[in-house]
Parts: C-alpha cells; sequence; structure tokens
C-alpha cells in the first residue's frame, strides 16, 4: 500500500514536469489542465487532463507528451483521460506559473470574471483592466487585440517601453 | 530553461515525425470520458441537438476561416481564425458525443466530411457567404449571442458530458459577442458608409433570425441583445419577416454544398490519408 502511495506520487511528479506545447515556458501543472494521477490496482497510471479551450490545438500533444514520460520512467500501462467538467479557467495557473510567464514576457492574467447563473450580461462601456508591462513593470498599457497567437492570449502593447506584449486572458 | 531547450524535450519519443506537428492522429476528443448516456435520455435526441450544435459551429468555422488573408486588418484576422477555432473544437466535441450516443460509433471525421448538404442540420444563416467586414461581423453578433445564450441554458442538460461541453463554450462564446457587438456599434456609429452597411446587414440577416428560435427559448434574452447593440450603434432594430423553410430540417441555401465540396475535398479524395 506505501509502495502504491509513493509509485502513484512519483507518477504524479512526472506527469507535473510534462511541459505546454505553445507554452513551453510552463508545465502541465503550471498551467492547472493535469487534473489528477491514480495508480489502478492493476498498475495501470490514469492521468486525467482538461483543455484550456475547446478548439485547443495542443491537447493531442499534452495526451502523447504525458503517456511518453509515464512510459520513459517504466510505467508501462498508462490511461489517459479527459476531463471536461468543471471547465478550465485561468485562476488555476499556479502562481509558479505565472512568475515564469512574466518571466518569459508574457503578462499573467488577472482573475476570471465571477460567473453568476442566468444570462450573461453584455457590457460596451469599455472594461478597464491595469496590466503591467512585464518588461518594464510601467501600467500605462493597452489593448491592441483580445486574441492572439493561441486561443488563451490577447495582445497588448505598453506606451511606457512601446514594446508590444501577450497577455494571458482570464477566462 | 531556454525555450529551445524546451521544444527539444517536446519533440522527444516523436523520432517517427508523422508524430509532431498538430492535428496528426485526431484522437477522439472526449478520449476517456465517461460515454454512459443516463437513464431518462433519449439517446436519439440527445444525438441529433449534438450533430445540429455541430453543424452550426462547423459550417461557422469554415466561413471564419476564409477570412485568412482577406480581413481589414492583421488583428482581425487573428481574431476570426481564434473565434473560428473555438466553434471547431466545440463542433469535434459535439460530433464525438452524438457518435457515442447514437449507436453508429461514428467518430467526428463521418459526421464533418462524409454527409452531403441535405444531411447537414445548421442554420441556414451560418452557411451564407461572407459578403463584406459589416455582414461577418452582423452574422457573427447574432450568432455568437444565439449561441451563448442557448448554451447557457445547456449547462443545465441532464446529459453531463453535453452540460460540460455547453459550460466551456459559454466562457468563449462571451468573448465571441463581445467582440462582434463592439465592431458592430462602431461600425454603425462610424463613418455614413460603414453606418449604411452596417444596416444593410442586419437588414440581411434578420430573415434568418426564426430559425434561431425553436428548440429552446431564447428568443427574448437575444432580441434583448440585438436591442442594447443597435441602440448604441444608432440603427434600427431589424424588421423580422421569416423566410420558409428550415435548415434544421435539411432545406438550404445553394451556398452550403460549394463550402462543402471545399471543406470536404480531401478527405473524400484520399478518405484512408493521414498527415
Amino acid at each position: 500500500m506505501v509502495t502504491t502511495t509513493l509509485d502513484a506520487r512519483r507518477a504524479r511528479r512526472i506527469a507535473e514536469q510534462v511541459p505546454d506545447p505553445e507554452l513551453p515556458m510552463l508545465t502541465l501543472a503550471d498551467l492547472g489542465v493535469l487534473r489528477e494521477v491514480s495508480l489502478d490496482s492493476d498498475g495501470t497510471v490514469v492521468a486525467s487532463l482538461t483543455p484550456t479551450y475547446s478548439g485547443c490545438p495542443a491537447m493531442a500533444e499534452m495526451r502523447a507528451g504525458v503517456a511518453a514520460r509515464l512510459k520513459d520512467a517504466g510505467y508501462a500501462c498508462v490511461e489517459i483521460r479527459t476531463v471536461l467538467d468543471p471547465p478550465w479557467t485561468s485562476d488555476w495557473i499556479t502562481p509558479q506559473g505565472r512568475r515564469k510567464l512574466a518571466e518569459h514576457g508574457i503578462a499573467p492574467p488577472g482573475a476570471a470574471p465571477a460567473r453568476a447563473a442566468g444570462p450573461v450580461p453584455l457590457v460596451l462601456s469599455p472594461i478597464r483592466r491595469s496590466v503591467a508591462c512585464p518588461r518594464c513593470g510601467s501600467a500605462d498599457t493597452e489593448e491592441t487585440s483580445r486574441f492572439a497567437a493561441t486561443s488563451c492570449k490577447a495582445l497588448w502593447r505598453c506606451l511606457a517601453c512601446r514594446e508590444p506584449f501577450e497577455y494571458v486572458k482570464e477566462i | 530553461m531556454s525555450d529551445d531547450h524546451v521544444y527539444m524535450t517536446l519533440a522527444e519519443g516523436h523520432e517517427d515525425d508523422t508524430r509532431w506537428a498538430y492535428g496528426t492522429g485526431f484522437e477522439d476528443p472526449l478520449h476517456g470520458v465517461d460515454t454512459a448516456v443516463p437513464d431518462g435520455v433519449d439517446a436519439g435526441e440527445l444525438a441529433a441537438l449534438c450533430v445540429t450544435l455541430a453543424d452550426d459551429a462547423l459550417v461557422s468555422a469554415q466561413r471564419l476561416a476564409e477570412w485568412t488573408t482577406r480581413a481589414p486588418e492583421l488583428e482581425e484576422e487573428v481574431a476570426l481564425a481564434n473565434i473560428g477555432l473555438d466553434l471547431l473544437g466545440q463542433a469535434r466535441l459535439l460530433y464525438s458525443r452524438a457518435g457515442q450516443v447514437d449507436g453508429t460509433g461514428r467518430g467526428e471525421d463521418a459526421y464533418a466530411y462524409f454527409r452531403d448538404a441535405g444531411e447537414f442540420r445548421n442554420i441556414r444563416l451560418a452557411e451564407l457567404p461572407n459578403g463584406d467586414f459589416a455582414f461577418s461581423i452582423v452574422r457573427l453578433l447574432v450568432f455568437a449571442a444565439w449561441r451563448l445564450a442557448h448554451f447557457e441554458r445547456l449547462t443545465a442538460h441532464r446529459d453531463p458530458v453535453l452540460a460540460a461541453i455547453a459550460a466551456k463554450g459559454v466562457k468563449e462564446l462571451a468573448y465571441h459577442r463581445q467582440y462582434a457587438a463592439e465592431w458592430a456599434v462602431r461600425l454603425g456609429d462610424g463613418t455614413e458608409e460603414s453606418h449604411r452597411r452596417t444596416r444593410r446587414a442586419f437588414e440581411q440577416v434578420a430573415p434568418y433570425l426564426g430559425e434561431l428560435f425553436t428548440a429552446y427559448d431564447v428568443r427574448d434574452e437575444v432580441v434583448a441583445v440585438l436591442r442594447q447593440v443597435t441602440e448604441a450603434a444608432g440603427l434600427p432594430m431589424p424588421v423580422y419577416r421569416p423566410l420558409p423553410g428550415s435548415g434544421r430540417t435539411g432545406e438550404h441555401t445553394e451556398h452550403l454544398a460549394p463550402l462543402l465540396a471545399e471543406l470536404q475535398g480531401v478527405a473524400r479524395a484520399h478518405p484512408e490519408a493521414t498527415w
């Protein structure tokens, strides 16, 4: 029993270290997409992953990455499960993940909007958000596009140092 | 850890170069999800609902992708492509769910590539050609407002898989509706020319609104959003005169078949191909 627990913990540590294909400075644990790693009674490692966005093209690569790392570490039977509920939120990016994003010039997300039950209100007045430039730290920044090179990011620019930067959206 | 290094670690175990590059293998996007249909849920109805919602998303994603290299600004091209990608992801999940519950075990490709226009159940609004930027924005606004309201209700569906797909989609659709609404206001309240084109776009989508309001009663909510946007844009609310027929029963405009020919061409010419 003790061995099983230790083994499950080891499997989890291995799965946690797999890098995200699109934000490779983050591990899957930093990104908050690795939900659970457990060991079945027959020795199968079951790793549960959740997608960030429905159309995230990196999902298949994440599954393959986790399975390959665990097999390399000696786990012969690996099963990857997809978990959709509850849906991923940018709040699950760990403090370490946020620090790594900023170090790589990507502004980390603020708190995700709280979602009350019922119709989602449409707000047409500009939503003021203060995003610090990951390069110079200035708060004098503006959004240039809410969509960017990957689903999870927006494009911003700093009006102080004039550098454009990416920003992980709250969702 | 340098970026070069982490990319190298990603490529480990992918010596077989058919693996690396997104899209190879196309694993079931619901891989490992509990496939059981709860007691009391009619599997046939559930599958039909999933196909309907997936067809709307797939056809819309194809139209949005047509803007790539043609949008007025690079930022808009990236935005429209991203919105299309979200919808494509929703379509994949919904087709997979349909194949699990309709007893055929069909995968997403069977639905997307190997059905003809008459078998598609998407709304006709989704298949209309892109027109100008104003038309594409107004069409996206109507579609996203309807789909967001519909998905918000589906989060309480008795099928937990459909409810989870909807909960995920709600967050994405809120971004889509916001993008389209802001552009509709900017265009309607912009120059004389952009105002004229946006007004025309609302008139052009009006006959197709009826098809949206069938299965679930989200009509008031969608109309309220359109009223909010047209007021802010200084535009009249479109007068709604429904057209006969419905995409929901497989009656489509002449525009769907050419769209599908482009979408399905490679898969049908090389049905066993992988890349």
